[in-house]
C-alpha cells in the first residue's frame, strides 16, 4: 500500500475480490486508483503473472472500447510492477443499484443501452469478460460507462461473444433474480438493433449451445 | 422444525445415490443423525465411466448395499418413513437404476418417495456435518464445479465451469499419465500425491471469465506437456493443481466478496484435496470468514447426503409422486426451491 500513501488523501472506494479501488486527487483531477493486490493463496509466480497481465490489458481494452463507441474511463497512468491503474473517476450510479430502484420502463431503457454497447464491443472484436451490472456506471447525463476490463480479450469469435452474453445472463440471474428475464430481453433488444437480426441470432444460437454443454455430467469427457 | 423433531424422533429416511460411478445408500434420522452410509464404486477396467456399465454395476450391487445399510443402521425396512433418491443431475442410465430401486422400495413399503437434487444434497450434507449455516459453497466433483450461495428461496449459482468439471479435469489427466483408479483411492488423490513431490511451476492456461472458469484448455495443455514436454510428472501434477485450484479459488473469492457472506464451505469429491483446502482457507481468512470442509466420507457421492436432504424436503411437505419421478439429467441447483432455509 506504499504507493497509495504517496497520493494525497486516497480514500478507499471499494475492496473487491481482485482489486482495491481508491478515490484520490491526482494533479487536481479526481481519479480512481485501481490496485490489484497480491493473492497469498496462489504461487507468487502465477500471482505476479496474472496481476501484471490484467494491469496491462485492462487499459488497452478500455482504450479500444472507446474507439468502438463504448464509454470507458480515461486512463491517466499505468504502473505494471505495482499493478496500478490511475483512471478518471466516473460520477454516477452503479447500474446494479440503479436497476433495483428503477421502474420497469427505466430498466428497459438502461438495459437496451447496455445491449447496444455490448454489440458495439463485439462488432469491434472486443470481449468484456466480466459483464455484470456492478461493472457499469450510469452518469448523470444518462451514458452507461463500462469498467473492469481485466478479464477481457480481443477476440472476433462467435464462441467468445456467446460466452460474454451468457455471463451477463448469469449475472442478471444471480443478482437481479426478481426481473432478470425482462432485463435480458431488453439487453438482447439493444444488441439486435446494433448488429442486425441475422448476426445477433447467430450469437444467440451460440448461447444456447454453451448452455447445453459442459458442466453437465451427461456430457463429461471420458 | 423442532416441533416435528420431537414427535418423529424415531423417523428415518433412506437415501439412494446413483448419479455417476458410485452406488450409495444412506440412512438418516429426522434429527440429523447419519445411521448408515454404504457404497460401492464402479471401477472401469479401462478409460472413463461407461454409463451403461456403471448402471449395470449399480443394479447388481443395489441389494447388497441396501442390506449393508439396513444392518449398519440396525433398523427394519418397516421403520422407514420415506425413501429419497438422487433425481439429477447425472448420467441417465445410472440415475434411472437408483430411481427404479427407490420406486420399488417406496411402493412396496407404501411410503412417500422424495426426489432430491444431487447438488443440493452435497451442500446440505456439508452444512450438516460442519455446522455451516449460510456459506458460499464451492462444490467440486467429477461432474460438477460450481460456487453457490443461498439467496431468496434458492441456492444461486455465482460461478461455475463453462466446460469440464474440476474432478474430471484431474481424472482425465491422471488417466493420460497412466495412473490407475483403485477402490478407495480416487484418481484425484493420486495426482495430489504426485503433486506434493513437484515444485516447479510449468506455465499453463489460466482462464477465468467473469465468475465462471474454463478448464478444458488447461487439461489439453497439460496433457500435451505430458506427452511431448520435458517436465517431470510431479511438476506437471503440481502445475495442473496450482492453476486449476487458483482458478476455482479466484471465482470463490469473487462470490464471497459479492455476497459478503461470512462462511466458506468446500464440498464434493475434490474437497478431499489438501491443497485446495488450504487455498480456500487463506481466502476465507482474508475475508474474515469461517472455512469448513465436508468430512471425507461425505465428500464423494454418497447415500447419506440424499437421505438427509430427503429428510429436509419431507419435513417441508415435499414428496415426489411416482408418476412424476422421472430423472432429470440436467437439473440445475438454482431451479430447486429449498423451503427449509430461511
Ligand atoms: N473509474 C471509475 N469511476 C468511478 N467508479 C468506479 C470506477 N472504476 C470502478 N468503479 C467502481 O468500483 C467498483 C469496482 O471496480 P472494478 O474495476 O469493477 O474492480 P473489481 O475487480 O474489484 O470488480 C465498480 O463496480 C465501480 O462501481
Ligand atoms: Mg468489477
Amino acid at each position: 500500500m506504499d504507493t497509495i500513501d504517496k497520493v494525497d488523501g486516497a480514500v478507499l472506494l471499494k475492496k473487491g475480490a481482485e482489486a482495491s479501488l481508491f478515490i484520490a486527487d491526482w494533479h487536481r483531477r479526481k481519479v480512481v486508483i485501481k490496485m490489484r493486490v497480491p493473492k497469498r493463496y496462489r504461487p507468487k509466480e502465477l500471482d505476479e503473472q496474472i496481476r501484471s497481465y490484467r494491469t496491462v490489458h485492462e487499459p488497452q481494452l478500455m482504450h479500444e472500447a472507446k474507439t468502438a463507441g463504448v464509454p470507458t474511463p480515461l486512463i491517466y497512468m499505468v504502473n505494471v510492477p505495482e499493478s496500478l491503474i490511475v483512471m478518471e473517476y466516473v460520477e454516477g450510479q452503479q447500474v446494479k443499484q440503479l436497476l433495483n430502484g428503477a421502474s420497469k420502463s427505466e430498466r428497459h431503457e438502461v438495459c437496451v443501452k447496455i445491449g447496444e454497447s455490448i454489440a458495439k464491443l463485439h462488432r469491434h472484436g472486443l470481449i468484456h469478460g466480466d459483464l455484470t451490472t456492478s461493472n457499469m456506471i450510469q452518469t448523470p447525463q444518462g451514458k452507461i460507462v463500462f469498467v473492469d476490463f481485466g478479464l477481457g480479450e480481443k477476440n472476433m469469435e462467435l464462441e467468445a461473444q456467446g460466452v460474454d452474453l451468457h455471463l451477463l445472463k448469469r449475472a442478471l440471474q444471480s443478482t437481479h433474480y426478481q426481473f432478470w428475464e425482462e432485463c435480458l430481453q431488453s439487453v438482447l433488444c439493444g444488441y439486435t438493433s446494433v448488429l442486425g437480426a441475422l448476426a445477433a441470432e447467430k450469437v444467440y444460437g451460440k448461447i444456447r449451445e454453451i448452455e447445453r454443454r459442459g458442466r453437465y455430467v451427461e456430457e463429461r469427457k471420458q | 422444525m423442532s416441533k416435528i423433531r420431537k414427535s418423529e424422533s424415531g423417523s428415518y429416511c433412506l437415501g439412494i445415490e446413483s448419479s455417476a460411478d458410485d452406488f450409495g445408500i444412506g440412512i438418516a434420522s429426522f434429527n440429523g443423525e447419519i445411521l448408515a452410509n454404504q457404497s460401492d464404486c464402479y471401477i472401469p477396467t479401462e478409460g472413463g465411466i461407461h454409463p451403461r456399465e456403471a448402471a449395470r454395476h449399480h443394479a447388481e450391487t443395489a441389494d447388497k448395499v441396501l442390506r449393508q445399510a439396513l444392518n449398519k443402521a440396525g433398523i427394519k425396512p418397516s421403520d422407514l418413513t420415506c425413501i429419497a433418491f438422487s433425481q439429477g443431475p447425472g448420467l441417465g442410465p445410472c440415475l434411472r437404476t437408483g430411481a427404479t430401486v427407490a420406486r420399488a422400495l417406496a411402493s412396496y413399503l407404501q411410503i412417500p418417495l422424495v426426489g432430491v437434487n444431487h447438488s443440493v444434497a452435497h451442500i446440505e450434507i456439508g452444512k450438516l456435518k460442519t455446522g455451516a449455516k449460510d456459506p458460499v459453497t464451492l462444490y467440486a466433483s467429477g461432474g460438477n464445479t460450481m460456487v453457490t450461495a443461498y439467496e431468496s428461496g434458492r441456492y444461486r449459482v455465482f460461478g461455475e465451469t463453462l466446460d469440464i468439471a474440476l474432478g474430471n479435469c484431474l481424472d482425465v489427466f491422471a488417466r493420460e499419465a497412466g495412473l490407475k483408479h483403485k477402490q478407495g483411492v480416487p484418481l484425484g488423490a493420486a495426482v495430489e500425491q504426485l503433486a506434493a513431490g513437484g515444485g516447479r511451476l510449468v506455465s499453463l492456461p489460466y482462464v477465468v471469465k467473469g465468475m465462471d472458469l474454463s478448464l478444458s484448455g488447461l487439461l489439453t495443455a497439460a496433457t500435451a506437456q505430458l506427452h511431448g514436454g520435458n517436465c517431470s510428472l510431479e511438476d506437471l501434477c503440481y502445475s495442473l493443481q496450482e492453476h486449476a485450484f487458483s482458478m476455482v479459488s479466484e471465482v470463490t473469492e469473487r462470490a464471497l466478496a459479492h455476497t459478503e457472506k461470512k462462511e466458506v464451505l468446500l464440498t464434493g469429491g475434490v474437497a478431499a484435496n489438501k491443497r485446495l483446502q488450504s487455498m480456500l482457507n487463506v481466502i476465507a481468512e482474508e475475508h474474515a470468514a469461517k472455512f469448513s470442509v465436508v468430512p471425507l466420507q461425505y465428500a464423494t457421492d454418497n447415500g447419506a447426503m440424499i437421505a438427509w436432504t430427503g429428510v429436509l424436503a419431507f419435513q417441508h411437505g415435499l414428496t415426489t409422486p411416482i408418476d412424476t419421478s422421472y430423472v432429470r439429467l440436467r437439473w440445475r441447483v438454482d431451479k430447486v426451491d429449498v423451503p427449509w432455509i430461511r
